[in-house]
């Protein structure tokens, strides 16, 4: 696995404040993320992961905060502007059209056309999407009966992976997945996890919302826990176990104030 | 933008993406309320036994001809409110616009002496303004369209008085106008129109086949798109014999075929059509992938009201007349039900532009053959609601039965 920790981190927010009215959502927090690593964030009901997410993807932006890129300092005021540098996030509701196509879903927004006078029409390249299709679906091993199916058709697991295989086609560098096993059985999750396995062998980072520790520690290297919208804890996968996870997401283990 | 990053490091041996090519049988797919057009073509067929058992009138070439000529301009009508019907909304003003934009075209042509294609074309246009301003009230604003499109109705047939003035009845007489609907190609002419479209089909379906073969997709098989040919050729001739053997191809069912073909296209093969359907489907989806919404759905409404000007123009050539009940009636309730009858959901996100023309022959059949028995108007508008309110509970029972399986 590539990614030496001392390279300085592929993202980071650094002092991050947001403020909704009396709710104090993220307190000064700093975040890091390193190049093709996976990251688990956790934490409880209300720490913040959501605001965080919110506010890394540019939907939320925060009332204090410095977003670095690289090492560089950017800015993010908006969704484009965190898609631009190479960031992109799978909701949980996944967004997808259940009446399209795999294809369709793949490359909705960012449809192929056809070349000669018929561009002037933005005709779709049908047979293209389905070659790209093909070729991103296997890379990423996502069984599927056909690239044709409607999406809607697919099962829980399949659709998250079709969501996520979505969010690659822009070629970002890091991509966040909001719960993505929180609906699924036991294989399903199991489809996923391997997925995001894959995403980690393909050089990309991955941040995984999660309250499912089992899964936290099947893929995760590092698990970053939030708990009343600061950092309580950053942790080697390798280093710890769910116990003190647990802990430190109730409180019962608060980190020192050092 | 590349989708094909490179391949895997490290040898992923995952197991083997499965791709399974099998359809799901032709039968169990209708039965489980999917292909529509499967659906409405018996019922289609069964409609025309019935009639045809009855008076063998029906079936006849003169008939079928007039058959054809009595849907054109519900079925023009129809096209436009196919795309509102796939956003999940629905457009109550496309009778009423019908009728105000041949009442404009007329005016202009018979009134002032206006050049008759200009007038057709301020005639459609006026359709397109309507349809921008009320589309963008809707979007800008958040109001249902069915409450916007409402007040349409009524303001749009005041409009339609105002225009008459005061006889209330223009009579047209400008050949350019009445031949839309009232010309006839010749045999010779017909045979060669069949040619061109079967031609142009088959060497389209074909490209697009190598173009699969070429770029080795999975799904390389010819016989479909043989078969495809072969049932196109097998209509149009054959509907071309039909023709023949009365007064041959009409150019209004031309001009209908040919924007059935045309909205087909820009719904299936373009990006518009592919935000249309992916609004109908989801629209916050379609929102977080960058559509802008407000505009798509905007032009669909301009695309519905326009589309109810060409209706309403070629319905005023075929009366040779534009009065004070153009664009009233039924039609307004025709031209909506003909598409959810042939399977165009009115959940949103279903459907096709061949709905419009396939409803517009069962609607137009069962009140052609009921005219043909001598039924009083009160069995024909009763048995044409029982046929929608059918075709209303398949669509909802197609909807079920795929939320059972899981699709939404």
């Amino acid at each position: 696995m590539e990614g030496s920790t001392a390279e300085q981190p592929l993202f980071a927010l650094r002092g991050a404040m947001k403020r909704f009215g009396a709710v104090q959502a993220l307190r000064g927090l700093d975040f890091e993320v390193r190049e093709g690593e996976v990251l688990a964030l956790v934490g409880d009901n209300g720490a913040g992961k959501s605001t965080l997410v919110k506010a890394i993807a540019g939907i939320y932006q925060p009332d204090e905060g410095d977003y670095y890129w690289k090492g560089q300092k950017v800015s993010i005021t908006g969704p484009q502007d965190a898609t631009a540098l190479g960031i992109a996030t799978v909701y949980q509701d996944l967004a997808l059209c259940d009446n399209l196509d795999v294809v369709s879903n793949l490359f909705l927004g960012s449809e192929r056309f056809s070349g000669g006078p018929q561009h002037l029409l933005r005709v779709l390249d049908e047979t293209a999407m389905e070659h790209e299709s093909h070729q991103l679906l296997d890379q990423l091993a996502v069984s599927i009966p056909s690239v044709r199916t409607e999406v809607g058709t697919l099962s829980g697991g399949q659709r998250q992976q079709v969501a996520v295989a979505r969010s690659l086609l822009g070629n970002p560098k890091m991509v966040m997945l909001d719960e993505p096993t929180a609906a699924l059985g036991v294989a399903q999750t199991a489809q996923v996890l391997q997925l995001i396995k894959r995403l980690k062998e393909r050089g990309l980072s991955v941040i995984v919302i999660s309250h499912n520790m089992a899964d936290v520690f099947e893929v995760a290297d590092r698990i970053f826990v939030m708990r009343l919208g600061g950092e309580n804890g950053i942790y080697d996968a390798k280093d710890t176990d769910r116990d003190e996870v647990i802990a430190a997401i109730t409180g019962s283990k608060i980190k020192d104030a050092a | 933008m590349s989708g094909s990053a490179g391949p895997l490091p490290g040898g992923v041996t995952a197991e083997q993406p499965v791709v399974n090519n099998n359809r799901p049988n032709v039968i169990k797919r209708v039965l489980q309320g999917d292909l529509p057009s499967v659906r409405v073509l018996a019922v289609l067929a069964l409609i025309w036994i019935i009639f045809y058992s009855q008076n063998d009138r029906f079936l006849s070439a003169t008939n079928l001809t007039n058959l054809l000529l009595q849907i054109t301009a519900v079925g023009l009508i129809s096209v436009g409110v196919v795309y509102v019907l796939l956003l999940g909304e629905v457009d109550l003003s496309v009778g009423a616009v019908s009728g105000l934009a041949a009442a404009v075209m007329a005016v202009l042509n018979v009134k002032h002496g206006v050049n008759p294609y200009l007038a057709i074309a301020a005639g459609i246009l006026t359709g397109t303004v309507i349809g921008i301003f009320q589309g963008g009230l809707a979007v800008y604003f958040s109001i249902p369209p069915f409450v916007i499109t409402l007040a349409g109705l009524l303001a749009w047939q005041g409009a339609l008085l105002a225009v008459l003035g005061n006889e209330g009845t223009v009579n047209i007489d400008n050949d350019v106008i009445t031949g839309l609907a009232n010309t006839f190609f010749s045999a010779t002419v017909g045979w060669v129109i069949a040619v061109v479209i079967v031609g142009a089909y088959a060497g389209i379906a074909m490209w697009g086949y190598r173009q699969r073969v070429a770029a080795q997709l999975h799904d390389q098989r010819l016989q479909p798109v043989i078969l495809r040919i072969a049932i196109l050729a097998v209509i149009t001739f054959g509907a071309m014999i039909i023709l023949n053997n009365d007064r041959g191809l009409p150019l209004g069912v031309l001009i209908l075929l040919g924007f059935v073909v045309g909205m087909e296209f820009l719904l299936v093969r373009t990006a518009f059509g592919r935000k249309v359907y992916a609004i109908g489907g989801n629209i916050e989806a379609a929102r977080r992938a960058g559509i802008n919404t407000h505009i798509v759905r905007t032009a669909v409404f301009a695309i519905a009201s326009s589309m109810a000007a060409i209706g309403g123009i070629m319905g005023a050539s075929r009366l040779f007349a534009v009065n004070q009940s153009s664009g009233g009636s039924d039609l307004l309730l025709l031209a909506i039900a003909g598409p959810v009858i042939a399977g165009t959901s009115l959940y949103g996100g279903r459907g096709t532009v061949w709905s419009a023309l396939l409803g517009a022959l069962v609607i137009g059949s069962i009140s052609n053959g009921m005219d043909l028995l001598a039924y009083e108007s009160s069995v024909k508008y009763m048995v044409t609601g029982a046929v929608l309110l059918i075709a209303v509970i398949i669509d909802a029972v197609a909807r079920r039965q795929r939320q059972v399986q899981g699709r939404v």
